[in-house]
């Protein structure tokens, strides 16, 4: 129990540190930049905007008070659930986040799926068959996959299977139909990193004391790899699931806008063009505490499936 | 067994070098010879000539606005290489010496500002770039200013990590005793043993940027129409894909074979350092 306190406690303290620092760093920048988020705004609203339209903005927004106090103000504001509102739309960016989550998250277990799907046997196999050909594909599909730009791989996708084909649709959420290319896209853009990462870890499994101790012990050679090597690779697999999610929501967004998928990709391009800067902090912020939550997640994991490891974790 | 094995491992990384070098020959001269052999202006528009299949005049034919594809993928070419090289090689020249003295010196600042360094790299580096480039305003520069920012970091963390190992080190304790200054001993020492990780680092890593400016490009946040950046070009054809697919087939091979090639030689370099210095495989 102490030791799962320690745990929640030692991530709360990233998640603290990764907020103050991200959104000190972004509140910063936002001041020593020339762009003025306030003649956006009057742009949107009006054209013929004055300058006292401009000076009642900057007063109504706070932009004219020390950054000190905007940000202790910003802060105060995120401890009691209150991200402020959008520049264009005027809605609460935490409203407009929450909205568009769920299409976030389902398209990332849909990319997580097919990560799995594909970097789990290449994994094994390269593992398995080290030096050898098979080892060899591995390597050079996860090579040759870190090379290909994702929003290409959608691209050719839709080419070949919606509009040659005619197989999938491809723009929106509608059926489960307009998940598959999608997910495929991220999944594939994934799992390079992820057949390496699991290659390596197996191999050093497989030289392991207790698998040569099952060896010795004239087990065969795929009870060996089932109920031994395998057992000992969920280690990786839980870290590769922990490791996934930050990849996953960065690279979801480029995904997302490829495909028209109604998600937080739209959400912080459109705030990017339009220097919406409550909803860059605001979105900066929920993906921050994505990332530590699913940290945590696997941290409390690692301790389920091996009470003794804990201590001697390695990080990864 | 196990030599037969390590035998095997091995001619794989010198493959992998051999071919990225291979690549890399073939992208420079194409790069380098390419603007003289391909006589068009790659932002000259040509209205008569739109969207032209492959002859002896236009090699890979022509875009929506008559400009010549190939001549934009060589422009491209030098502006993304270079680009990506010169983002990383800033982000070394900062991350290196500051990573250098933090493992150093150590102590209790040390600590301090690793926890801060980790606290970021647990962000995701595609959304604090997203966030960097969004805030500053879209387009090519400050997109880069944006990834020097996140990079650096990662090469002062690794640097750091390196310089820890060495420092317990006997040789660097000699060198300690026998009174040479700290700058003498992470120069003469330290800073040779941690230059082979880097340069494994820093190919791979010219090669992720090129897909990150090439991300951004293609959602409208790099670089911004009439440049031919491979993702823009990508980005600008998107309307014509169903009339001229190759269109949006070039840009992309050309994406690929080039981070490729900086991926072969980042593993194949990796494999080579870790073969010379005994260190196994993996």
């Amino acid at each position: 129990m102490k030791q799962f306190l320690l745990i929640i406690g030692s991530r709360m303290l990233q998640l603290i540190i990764m907020v103050l620092v991200l959104s000190f760093i972004t509140f910063l920048l936002m001041k020593i930049t020339p762009g003025d988020p306030i003649r956006t705004m009057l742009n949107v609203e009006d054209m013929a905007a004055t300058k006292a339209d401009e000076e009642r903005l900057m007063k109504e927004y706070k932009f004219d008070r020390p950054i000190l106090e905007q940000y202790g103000e910003w802060v105060i504001g995120v401890l009691q659930l209150d991200l402020g509102e959008s520049l264009i739309s005027k809605r609460p960016v935490l409203d407009m986040i929450l909205e568009k989550l769920p299409a976030t998250l389902s398209l990332s277990i849909g990319g997580l799926v097919v990560l799995f799907i594909i970097a789990v046997p290449m994994g094994v196999l390269g593992a398995v068959y080290e030096g050898r050909w098979p080892d060899y594909l591995s390597r050079w599909t996860a090579l040759t996959g870190a090379s290909i730009p994702s929003f290409w791989l959608g691209i050719m996708l839709i080419y070949v299977f919606s509009v040659q084909l005619n197989l999938l649709p491809v723009m929106g959420k509608a059926t489960l139909a307009h998940f598959i290319l999608p997910s495929v896209t991220l999944g594939v853009a994934m799992a390079p990193l992820y057949i390496r990462l699991l290659r390596e870890r197996l191999i050093a499994t497989l030289q392991s004391s207790y698998i040569e101790a099952a060896k010795a012990r004239g087990l065969g050679k795929k009870r060996i790899l089932f109920s031994h090597a395998l057992r000992g690779s969920l280690i990786p697999l839980v870290t590769m699931f922990g490791l996934s999610i930050g990849g996953l929501l960065g690279g979801v967004t480029v995904i997302e806008i490829l495909f028209s998928w109604p998600g937080m990709g739209e959400l912080i391009v459109n705030a990017v063009m339009s220097r919406d800067y409550p909803v860059i902090q605001g979105y900066i912020l929920i993906i921050g505490f994505l990332v530590v939550v699913s940290n945590l997640v696997v941290d409390i994991m690692y301790v389920i499936i091996n009470p003794q490891l804990y201590n001697g974790k390695e990080s990864m | 067994m196990k030599t037969a094995v390590i035998r095997t491992s091995l001619s794989l990384g010198n493959v992998n070098l051999v071919l990225g070098l291979l690549l890399a020959v073939f992208i420079t001269s194409v790069t380098l010879i390419g603007g003289s052999l391909v006589p068009h202006d790659p932002f000259q528009v040509d209205m008569g000539n739109r969207l032209q299949n492959s002859s002896s005049i236009h090699w890979l034919g022509t875009d929506q606005l008559g400009r010549d594809i190939l001549a934009r993928l060589v422009y491209g070419a030098k502006l993304t290489i270079g680009l990506g090289t010169v983002a990383i090689v800033v982000a070394i020249l900062i991350g290196v010496p500051v990573g250098l003295i933090s493992g150093y010196i150590g102590g209790k600042v040390d600590a301090i500002l690793m926890r801060i360094v980790d606290g970021i790299l647990s962000f995701p580096d595609f959304i604090l770039a997203i966030a960097i480039a969004g805030i500053l305003g879209p387009n090519l520069t400050n997109l880069l200013i944006a990834i020097v920012l996140v990079r650096w970091i990662v090469y002062a963390r690794v640097v750091r990590g390196l310089v820890l190992t060495e420092k317990q080190k006997e040789y660097v304790l000699v060198s300690q005793t026998a009174n040479s200054s700290s700058l003498k001993t992470i120069r003469m020492h330290i800073l040779p043993q941690v230059i082979p990780d880097i340069i494994v680092m820093a190919a791979i890593d010219v090669g992720k940027v090129i897909l990150l400016v090439s991300s951004f490009s293609y959602i409208g946040l790099g670089a911004q129409p009439p440049i031919p950046e491979w993702g823009a070009m990508l980005n600008d054809g998107r309307s014509y894909f169903q009339v001229k697919p190759l269109l949006m087939v070039y840009p992309g091979i050309a994406i690929m074979l080039t981070v490729l090639c900086f991926n072969l030689l980042g593993d194949g370099l990796k494999s080579h350092y870790d073969i010379r210095r005994g260190r196994g495989r993996i």
